[in-house]
């Protein structure tokens, strides 16, 4: 392999590295009151990354095997840079704000630098690769969930989600040391070779499981999630609950599936109780919350617990539907996230009871956020009833019919919810509903991406096919 | 492109149309003519099948066409129609063409109105022409979905109550579905084999009995809660007497009969050898919904609740004739279909026309309006004689047929129940004629009433619609079970081996 075959393989990770560098300097060398112009170009490096890392590479390994790039990683990383792009679009208001001129260049190196890790830990080939990207891209999410550090909450935010987030990497870490005394390797193909249903073996596992949980928000270990996602700014409650977790599901659902594909059976009891609990416990919770971001908080844990059951069917076919549901899951999640931003951003609202009457001031902005919740809730025609169609698919495709019915009820339950805050919007009577505003540009032009992928994604059924195709590289 | 598309394509592009309207004058012109459009081509689709009928052998779907979607899911888009789903079309063209005129006068917020009533009457055309079960699900939600903004947004009384407790049941019964669908589709080929959504083909191969008898009950269940099982059925009530009446008609008059065909099409012809096993345990429900329902029609007082509790009862004689698996049976049920689905119609119709003049729904506080309001009286009166059952109208076919085919099993439990059902249909006349004669016949109870004016020509053109093909199929109701007969013995012979 050429050298120069080596830096295309790398083309995501080095992207991010350079946009960060690049977006930090050019920081330094703006004048203090031309700060927001950061934003702008910002704005241009990035969607350019984006694009350029659309280019096809031949797939191969590097590092004697640590790193591993083919067509399915490829397309995780574009799936994350694709909603990093359109949260982008989406904080330019917040940033604005007189009070963020001084720390415009962090929000963006901070985050590129968390995609770094992520694209690392997606291609990681064996657990010392996996554990560092997890870390790269963990310990930047601190800094930028306390980025309103003078706030309480933001700062709070920060903290928990550090010390919480160390303690799931130590017990990740602990998991992993086991993993290696059992099997004698930290490569994911030795291990793989070697995998037995060794006491040690299990016990790792189980370490492993609760680690990953812990980025999921998976119920139990979603402790942290609702209040990081209230205190953090909105932008960056939207990059955790989607990019974040994103990128977590992504590597959780690769390493399930070619390290511990021997134990398949093992593993998958573990997941069929988490994935009970978090949808219930998250649908449970997110009936009683007022503040958006506490409700798309619990929302998007149930979410996960759906996710699961799409891991649950192994296979092409399992590792299809979860990267098409978090496809889904990108433009959906961030609609309703948008939404959420431009009306905090003109308003300072943040409550579903302050949307009341929004429907008769902001028409275009409820029926967007209408038609997120509705994508969330899985109702067709849009996206979100095909994603989890797929998912639930592919659990029965395990003959897990009991688990699909309690997932499906627990969708119903979710409809509540959702219908809630369509009601606030569009049915409930307010004297002083929000003011009519105008949102950013960039909001708008994310919104109608978003709006765009909700509607287009289901019915494109090649969306899918091309996703499956990619997906059957990997077996 | 295939005729039938045209049933999803007009919907679709009245939907647009009326985005570019600015206000209801332009609103409910496009869509009285888009679902003119829909009307005419429904029509159009009857004689065409009856034409076809002289030819011959008809088991094949007419105008059967199959468009690849998911390949690797082996997921179609498959549409397709028998005289069975032909008379559903034709009944929901009807019935939505009369909710158009019935709503002319919607004043708060037209335009999104009759946007999403014409969503759900998307939905609804797209279920019945429909022969792949995930399209059939998605149409099935698209139906269900509007309904709550239809409710909530639109409604009176307790609205946004009703319109979650509808919702959610409703979407709690698609849930069902969604796990029967499942596993019809992993159990439609040898294990290893091509699994497929479309029925045609599901048919031809047998699904092993244990998962029968484990997806029948939740796929009967699923679409049941839609026909108003009981007891299932409490969204009903709630539901139709919040709903403004043009979805009080539609509801009433075609979704829930959307859910008997369900059950029937679904469940039964898929699952049959399960159907014959369990129906004991659906037939003891139903017959409790069709008594049930006629006495609690009988105590209600107001309009909407006393139609919304008869429908419970008719739609469970539906269901109950469906269960009793024999040609007679299933022949009435299809006609109490139609026949149901127009009567119910008309009655939602009327309600919402008389509440629009008195303000009220409550029978006690009206009187003597035969007098006043001739017009609407005297269609009242026919809804009425068709309701229970009067020979010359539909409903009296419809029962007829449903009871000599419950009458033909011999054995004490089918006759026991056939027995407890037959006799709803005295309690359905004490209600209906109750109402009849406290509402529109004795003196005039309140003054105010005096100065009430007839129905207006949109009113009449949504009530004369509906009354025209009533009478058509009381009168001469040949063809219609011609229609439905040709298709159904064919399906028949699936179910009753």
């Amino acid at each position: 392999m050429t050298n120069f075959q080596y830096v295309f393989l790398l083309r995501h990770e080095i992207l991010l590295t350079l946009a960060a560098v690049v977006i930090l300097i050019a920081e330094l060398f703006t004048a203090d009151h031309k700060k927001t112009s950061v934003i702008t170009f910002s704005l241009v490096v990035f969607t350019i990354v984006t694009l350029a890392s659309f280019i096809p590479a031949a797939p191969g390994t590097l590092f004697g095997g640590s790193f591993q790039g083919d067509r399915l990683t490829d397309l995780m990383k574009d799936i994350l840079n694709v909603a990093v792009l359109i949260i982008f679009f989406q904080s330019g208001g917040y940033l604005r704000r007189s009070e963020n001129s001084e720390k415009i260049g962090e929000f963006f190196a901070l985050i590129l630098l968390t995609m770094v890790g992520m694209d690392f830990m997606i291609s990681s080939g064996d657990f010392l690769t996996f554990f560092i990207g997890l870390e790269t891209a963990s310990i930047p999410l601190a800094g930028l969930a306390a980025y309103d550090r003078f706030k309480s909450k933001s700062a709070e935010a920060g903290v928990k989600l550090i010390l919480l987030s160390s303690i799931a990497s130590g017990i990740l870490l602990f998991g992993l040391s086991m993993i290696y005394g059992a099997s004698g390797s930290i490569y994911f193909a030795d291990i793989a070779q070697k995998m037995t249903a060794s006491p040690l073996m299990i016990l790792g596992l189980i370490f492993f499981i609760s680690g990953m949980g812990f980025k999921i928000s998976l119920v139990p270990f979603h402790l942290w999630t609702a209040d990081v996602y209230e205190g953090a700014p909105i932008n960056i409650t939207a990059y955790l609950s989607v990019v974040s977790k994103g990128a977590a599901v992504f590597i959780f659902t690769i390493i399930l599936f070619t390290v511990f594909k021997n134990i398949i059976d093992l593993w998958e009891i573990a997941l069929y109780a988490l994935a009970v609990l978090t949808m219930t416990i998250g649908n449970l919770f997110a009936l009683r919350q007022d503040n958006i971001k506490r409700f798309l908080a619990f929302s998007s844990i149930a979410q996960a617990g759906f996710i699961l059951l799409g891991i649950m069917g192994t296979g092409s076919l399992g590792m299809a539907t979860v990267v098409y549901f978090m496809l889904v899951y990108v433009f959906t999640n961030l609609g309703a996230f948008g939404v959420a931003t431009a009306i905090y951003n003109a308003s300072g609202v943040e409550t579903i009871s302050g949307y009341k009457g929004l429907y008769a001031t902001n028409p275009k902005l409820s029926l967007i956020m209408m038609l997120a919740l509705f994508s969330l809730a899985g109702i067709p025609p849009v996206a979100g009833f095909f994603g989890k169609f797929f998912l639930f698919t592919s659990a029965a495709k395990h003959g897990y019919f009991i688990l699909v019915l309690i997932a499906v009820l627990n969708a119903t339950i979710s409809l509540y919810y959702y219908l809630v805050v369509v009601k606030a919007m569009f049915i409930d009577k307010n004297e002083n509903p929000i003011a009519f505003f105008k949102s950013t540009k960039g909001m708008r032009l994310s919104l109608a991406i978003c709006a765009l992928g909700i509607f287009a994604i289901g019915f494109a059924s090649g969306i899918f096919d091309y996703i499956l195709n990619i997906s059957k590289l990997l077996f | 492109m295939d005729f039938l598309n045209l049933f999803v394509a007009v919907p679709v592009l009245t939907v647009i149309g009326i985005m570019f309207t600015k206000d209801l004058k332009g609103a409910r012109i496009v869509s009285a003519i888009g679902m003119g459009i829909q009307l005419i081509l429904s029509a159009y689709l009857v004689f065409y099948y009856l034409s076809l009928q002289g030819v011959g052998d008809l088991h094949n779907m007419i105008f059967y066409a199959d468009t690849v979607w998911y390949a690797p899911l082996n997921i179609h888009y498959t549409i397709g129609v028998d005289g069975i789903a032909v008379a559903m079309i034709a009944l929901t063209g009807i019935v939505v063409f009369a909710g158009i005129f019935a709503s002319w006068k919607m004043e708060y917020l037209p335009r999104e109105f009759f946007i999403s009533l014409i969503i759900l009457a998307t939905g609804v055309f797209g279920f019945f022409i429909s022969l792949d079960l995930f399209t059939m699900l998605m149409f099935y939600e698209l139906a269900v979905i509007p309904m709550y903004l239809l409710i909530g947004i639109w409604g009176t009384g307790p609205k946004e109550r009703s319109a979650m407790k509808l919702t959610l049941m409703l979407m709690a019964g698609s849930a069902l579905l969604v796990v029967g669908l499942l596993g019809i589709y992993f159990n439609s080929a040898a294990p290893g084999g091509t699994y497929t959504f479309n029925m045609v083909e599901i048919v031809k191969h047998q699904m092993p009995i244990a998962a029968q008898r484990f997806f029948f009950p939740l796929t009967f269940v699923g679409f049941g809660v839609l026909g108003a099982l009981f007891p299932l059925h409490t969204w009903s009530p709630d539901g139709h007497a919040s709903a403004p009446t043009a979805v009080s008609m539609l509801h009433a008059g075609v979704l829930m009969k959307l859910g008997a065909y369900g059950c029937f099409r679904v469940a039964m012809y898929l699952m049959p050898q399960a159907a014959h096993q369990l129906a004991w345990i659906f037939i003891i429900l139903t017959s409790i919904s069709v008594v049930y329902g006629a006495f609690g029609a009988i105590k209600q007082k107001d309009l909407k609740f006393i139609n919304a509790y008869s429908s419970v009862s008719h739609v469970g004689l539906i269901l109950f004739a469906l269960l009793m698996m024999n040609t007679t049976a299933i022949d009435g049920a299809i006609l109490q279909m139609i026949s149901h689905g127009l009567m119910t119609a008309l009655f939602f119709a009327l309600i919402g026309m008389i509440y629009g003049r008195t303000h009220t729904r409550d029978i006690d506080k009206m009187g003597g309006l035969l007098k006043i309001i001739p017009f609407l009286g005297v269609m009242y009166i026919i809804a009425g004689f068709a309701s229970l059952g009067l020979p010359g109208f539909s409903g009296f076919v419809a029962e007829m047929t449903i009871f000599v085919g419950a009458f033909q099993h011999a054995d004490m439990f089918h006759r026991v129940a056939t027995i407890v059902v037959v006799s709803s249909i005295v309690v359905t006349a004490v209600y209906i004629l109750r109402v009849v004669g406290i509402m529109l016949l004795g003196p005039l109870k309140n003054q105010e009433h005096a100065k009430l004016t007839d129905a207006t020509w949109f009113e009449r053109v949504s009530t004369i619609t509906l009354v025209i093909a009533i009478a058509g199929i009381g009168i001469v109701p040949l063809w219609l079970s011609d229609t439905i007969q040709r298709s159904l013995h064919p399906l028949l012979q699936m179910i009753l081996h």
